[in-house]
Formats: C-alpha cells, structure tokens, sequence
C-alpha cells in the first residue's frame, strides 16, 4: 500500500533505496535481472545527480557564510573601533579574498581541505557544480528537492563523451569583470560515475591531499580518456551485475560511498592544468573578482 | 466494451461474468501465479502458464442448443509440467522454472502444438487426444504384463478400442543453450516454420524442426558492458510478412527489422521513438518509459506498445510519434516514488487487441483492468474480483478518483491494493470473451447476448 503522504523525494534515501535493490538482487532466484538492475542504474544516476548539485549548494553556502564571519571576527580583532577607508578596503578585500577563490567542490561529507584559512588556494576541484557557479548569491529552489521532478537538464554541450547519447553535461564560462578573464570549465558528466575508480580516487582522497590531482589511475582529465569514465560506469549494468567495489560491502554505508562519488567526480570532471591556472590567476588577481563574476552559460 | 454512460453512439457491449479459475485461498502459493495467458488461433483452447512451471489449457464447450445465449464454457483440457528448475553449475545460478510465455503454433493436423518457455528453454510441445486403444495383443495381457510364448495357443489381430478421452502432452523439441540473458519474448513466424526467441540482448531465429542450431539476428551487446544503455523488452513477428519483426528497448524504442536486408539485423529498417516530454522528467522517468510489451494489430497495420503509464499505438508508416496514446493510470505519476519502493514501478504488464483491432485491453492494479475503445474513443476500467463473480452478472465500470473529492462508488488512489495487479490479458480471436489473470485466478468475461 502507497503511503498517503507522498513520499519526500530526497535524493540521498532514493540512492539508498537504488543500492540496496542492486545488492539485493545477488541474491534472487533465477538470478540478476539484467533489465531491472539498468533501471534502477538510472534512477541512481539520477538521484546523484541531485544529490551533488545540492551538496554543492550547500557547501558553497557554508563556505560563504563562514569566510565572511571569519574575515569579519579577524577584523573586528584588529581594529574593532576604527573603520576608516582603508580598513574598509581591507575588509572589502578580504572577504573578497574569502568569497573570491574558487570553492573546492571536491568538499563533500569529507571535507577533505574544504574549510581553509581564506588566503589559500583551495584544492581546485572540478566544477563540476555548475549549479554552484550558476547560482552565485541565489538559493537554489527549494521545489528542486522536493518533488519528483528533477530540473530538466540542461542542453548538452559535451562532444567528449559521444558514447553517451544521455550525457548532461555542462560547460560553465566565467568572465571576471575585472580582469577579463574568460574561463571554461567542461563538467563531462553527472552520471558517468566511475564507483570503482572512484572507490580507488576515494582511498587517496582521504588521505586528505590538497590538490586533488588527478591521478587516480583512470580519472585523467584528457578528452581522450574520458570514453575510460563512460566505460567504468554503472558496474551494475554488467551481466552479473555485481556492483564490484571492492570495499563495499555494507550498504548502511552509504555517506562514505556518496562521499567518494563527490570525490571521484571531482577528479573526473576537469582539466586539471586549466583548474591550476585559475587557481593562481584568482590567488594573484583581483580576489574580489568572484564576487561580481558573470557566469556564462 | 461497455459504454461508460448512457451510450450516446458507442457500440453497447457489455461485460459479464463467466468464470473463475484457481483456487479462491487469499494466501497465494508462489508456485500458482500466472505467467502468462494466450488463446490459439480459433480461440477453442485457452494456454495459462504459471511460476511453477506448469501448462494448464481450457478447452472451450462446444456450443450447446440448449443454451444459445451461453458461449461455450471453458473446462480443464490439459495439465503438464512444462518446465522444471535447474541449476547452472558454472555460474551458480539458479535457472527459474517460471512459464514467461506461451504460443500456439497455427493447427495443421488434429494434434495441437505450443511453444512454452521459461528464462533459458524453449520447449514444443504436442497435445493430442487418445480416445481410442489397441487391444487384443497376443505377448501382452491388459496390464502390460508379457505373457509367456509358451502358452499362447492361438493368435488374433490387435483391435482399437473407445477409451475415455485421454489428452496427452509430449514434448516434441527442446531449443535449449541459445540465450545467455533471460529470455522475455518467443513469437512464431507466418510462415509457420520459423519462430524467434529474444533476451535482454539477442534476438535468436530458429527452425522447429532443429534444435540445436539457431541463427542470431540481433544483438545489441555492447563490447564493454560498461557501456550499457538499454536492453531488449519484448520481440514479435509481423502477422502476415515473414521477413518483419519488431522489437522494443528499455529506452522506450522500438526497432522494425527486415531480415532480407542483412543476415543480422541490427541496423532497423524503421525506429519508433517519441521525443519525451521534458515537462515530466523525474528520477524515474527512464523506468516509466521502459515498454513491457508489443504487439502487432491482426491487420499488421498497427502497433501497440505498453510502458508503465501508457498504452500507445503506433502506425507502421509513422515513425516519428504514436497515432494514438490511452492513459491507463495517470493518477499513478505523483506516486511513482513509493511504488520505487515496494517494485511496483517494475511490474511489466502486458496488453492485447481485439480481433477486429477496435478495442485494446491492458491491465492496471486493484484487479482492474481498462480498455479502450479506438473507435469511439471511449475508455472503462472494470474489476475482476470474486466479488462480481456471480454467473452472467454484468460488470459495473469502475472509477478512481483523483480529485480531492471522491464520489460514491469511487475508489481513492491510496486504497487502491498493489498486490493485486493485473499483468496478462487475452482476448479471443474472434468473439469477445477475455481472459484475464489476477495473482493466481483466471477470470472468463464473456459480453452479455441477449
């Protein structure tokens, strides 16, 4: 029977549900449903990608709020009674300093290097949030989470992965007003999650590297070694559906599984030179930049 | 089908109830559901496969003088154990014994044959009637104990003998070791000598006569399963030309082949495919496009495919959208979360034609089923339950309400019983009496004749 309140649609109990399905199925009679476990690979897919879109958010927003009470209790410390220009210069900078550097989204449950004294370079992980970029200053809507319906995905750009003729894929442009610069960042794909790769990119993630560079093994971020992702993807649409990640066994354990998704995307999603020279161009140019940047879609 | 109002211009048909089938227990043995439900061609016998793996088939009354207003009725013919479970050694799996689909061969001789199958085997099997047996043998006494040649002192001819009607079921071919994916469809071809079987990748055509060759004539395996897209659903033969058959895609797709073109057919002559509607895209939007079933209209002009909301038909010579979309439970879409959860959103339900192609008929859950009349562009959802099951009592449409207010004699979308889902149809060939299969009962409508 139906529950007659529908049923919140969040998307982290929606990939519980999808894992617990696929392992499940191992053990029924006449044996994996090969039929069953592609769907339930795509309400996963899709779950997730909900699921980072709004971890990204939400991170970002925290990241925003806690630079800005940090540079405001450093200042407040060093001079709390005298405001005169320059000081508000400095504070104008300096939370622009806190604002303005690229938001690690390799954050995720783990907080690997996430929350750093605002003057370093974050560790650039991919933007694969686009969402992130996008939504500068805006809530994300509220409906997004809560209903059935998933934002319709955005057009695709992405000539990288031309196996995957369902790829959402997003290239976000960000033009600084101020030094008029022009960066492109390429997100190849939400759903070509890479478990496996990303249980190995996981187990050196946590070892809470700065720079999260991409060296997991396959997670490359050359064009031509994106077809490697398409192909580590959904290791629950294989005939034996066993979904292989060698560690995972206890499917309680979900956060730390969703964590090394957010992990694993954001070594998958970006040319990691490209992320590097941002990273120093913000570190050196104006930090106020990101502030007042126009995303470019 | 029955008008759902006071007919204005709709063809009056109005359902009755004729029998029931099954044991009435509410605690349902696994090993009875119903797998799967077919008429043969001249809609006399009547096939119902189930999860244990037996074959039952009804035999219609001839039509009595006596009670003209009664079509004949439809009593046990045969029974057998089609398929039994095995055990695949080398992968340690577990090979169910479940009938996923039976159909008829078109009759040739007195003796009837069917094709059965289960996730792995494909069996023919031939029923026939004995009512005669030899008797009179010299060697051999009644009870099939020899006699010893010593005493017997005279010889006679063996003579045939009335004997109560006996239906024997042998199976007559085995087409096994060709699928490695569950089987989900077998079709028989017009040329009544070819049938093709097809899994979640490959489309296999076989002879009837040989088992142990098959040639493969699709297959959409990718060459790393990584890359795994979508998997076949279902697969028929076009009713009149042998060298077309279709087959339906996890995607929502459908392929039309011609195997004149090339040995293996895995470039279509013809796709059919709807753009979706990006209005309504959800998690699950993939699994609800996903077609269960596909069946071609007894003309050949038309298609029709069933996905989990929907019945949609297809014309042959338009490609790039249906001609004709039925919603079958719409008020399903706001709930597709919860029946995620309990599988519901799985359940692959399967639809059929008239035969005059004017009427389809799919089922739904609560026992309902719903048909829709293409002509009037009408649409009712009747209940087999064994609460209408009194004899020649006329079925009452039923209605789900899914505004705020219900009315009388309405049923709410949250009291609707998933359990009882209605996945196999039939419809007679040519007269309209329709099968329908609940868990483990089989329900005989007849419409009413007065």
């Amino acid at each position: 029977m139906i529950n007659t309140m529908e049923c919140a649609v969040d998307a982290q109990s929606l990939i519980s549900i999808s894992l617990m399905k696929i392992h499940n199925s191992r053990t029924q009679r006449g044996g994996i449903k090969l039929h069953k476990n592609l769907l339930v690979s795509y309400v996963l897919r899709n779950a997730r990608q909900v699921y980072i879109k709004e971890k990204y958010a939400e991170i970002y927003r925290m990241q925003q709020y806690e630079e800005v009470m940090t540079v405001c209790n450093e200042i407040q410390e060093l001079n709390p009674l005298d405001l005169e220009a320059e000081d508000a210069e400095d504070e104008e900078q300096a939370r622009a300093a806190c604002c303005g550097e690229e938001v690690s989204v390799c954050g995720s449950p783990c907080h690997r290097g996430a929350v750093q004294p605002a003057a370093h370079c974050r560790t650039p992980g991919a933007l694969s949030g686009c969402c992130l970029l996008e939504d500068v200053g805006k809530e994300p809507e509220p409906s997004y989470y809560r209903s059935c319906c998933m934002e319709a995905p955005p057009a695709p750009h992405c000539d990288q992965f031309p196996a995957n003729s369902s790829a959402h894929c997003n290239k976000t442009t960000v033009l600084d007003l101020d030094t008029h610069v022009v960066t492109t960042v390429e997100n190849g794909y939400l759903h070509q999650d890479c478990c496996c790769d990303a249980l190995q990119c996981g187990q050196g993630a946590q070892s809470s590297a700065k720079k999260r560079k991409v060296e997991f093994g396959c997670c490359a971020s050359d064009a031509e070694e994106a077809p490697d992702f398409t192909a580590a993807r959904k290791r629950a649409k294989r005939e034996d559906c066993s979904y292989s990640a060698p560690d995972y066994t206890d499917t309680s354990n979900i956060s730390n599984l969703i964590s090394i998704f957010g992990s694993g995307f954001s070594g998958l999603l970006s040319r990691q030179a490209d992320l590097e020279q941002i990273c120093s161009k913000q570190a050196l140019a104006s930090l106020g930049a990101w502030t007042r940047a126009i995303v470019a879609f | 089908m029955s008008c759902a109002g006071p007919g204005g211009g709709s063809n009056d048909v109005q359902w009755c109830f004729s029998q029931v089938k099954g044991a009435i227990d509410d605690d349902v043995a696994e090993a009875d559901i119903i797998s799967t439900v077919e008429f043969n061609q001249s809609g006399e016998l009547l096939a119902t496969g189930d999860k244990g793996g037996r074959v039952v088939i009804f035999q219609q009354e001839q039509e009595s003088k006596n009670k003209p207003q009664c079509r004949g009725e439809y009593n046990v013919y045969s029974t057998f154990q089609s398929h039994e479970p095995e055990f695949d050694y080398l992968k340690s799996l577990e090979i169910e014994e479940k009938i996923n689909k039976i159909r008829w061969l078109p009759q040739k001789n007195a003796a009837h044959f069917l094709l059965s199958t289960n996730d792995k085997t494909i069996k023919l099997w031939k029923i026939s009637e004995r009512d005669k047996r030899p008797e009179g043998y010299n060697l051999k006494e009644e009870d099939g104990r020899y006699v010893d040649p010593n005493t017997v002192t005279a010889l006679r001819v063996p003579v045939f003998r009335p004997m109560d009607l006996m239906v024997e079921a042998s199976p007559r071919r085995v087409f096994a070791n060709a699928h490695t994916y569950h089987i989900n469809s077998i079709s028989v071809n017009s040329d009544c000598e070819t049938y093709l079987s097809a899994d979640d990748l490959r489309v296999n055509l076989w002879h009837l006569e040989i088992t142990d060759r098959s040639f493969n004539i699709v297959d959409i395996k990718p060459a790393n399963m990584e890359d795994l897209t979508e998997v076949i659903t279902a697969a028929e033969f076009h009713p009149n030309q042998c060298n077309t058959f279709v087959y339906s895609s996890s995607k929502g797709t459908i392929r039309m082949c011609d195997m004149r073109a090339a040995a293996l057919c895995d470039k279509h002559a013809k796709l059919f495919e709807e753009p979706e509607d990006p209005n309504n895209r959800s998690f699950f939007s993939e699994i609800i496009s996903s077609i269960s079933d596909v069946k071609f209209s007894h003309s050949g002009r038309y298609l029709m495919t069933r996905d989990y909301l929907s019945v949609k038909i297809w014309d042959l010579n338009m490609e790039t959208r249906p001609v004709e979309t039925y919603q079958v439970h719409e008020y399903l879409r706001s709930k597709l979360c919860s029946l995620y959860e309990n599988d519901c959103i799985f359940d692959k339900f399967e639809c059929c034609w008239n035969g005059n192609d004017s009427v389809v008929m799919t089922g739904s859950y609560n026992n309902f089923f719903r048909m829709f009349d293409r002509g009037y562009q009408q649409d009712v959802t009747l209940e087999a339950s064994r609460e209408n099951s009194k004899p020649r009592s006329v079925l009452k449409p039923r209605k789900v309400s899914t505004g705020g207010k219900r009315k009388k004699d309405e049923i709410s979308v949250d009291s609707l019983d998933f359990n009882k889902k209605i996945l196999h149809t039939a419809w007679h060939p040519l007269d309209n009496i329709i099968a329908v299969a609940t868990t483990n009962n089989l329900y005989i409508f007849q419409e009413k004749l007065n």
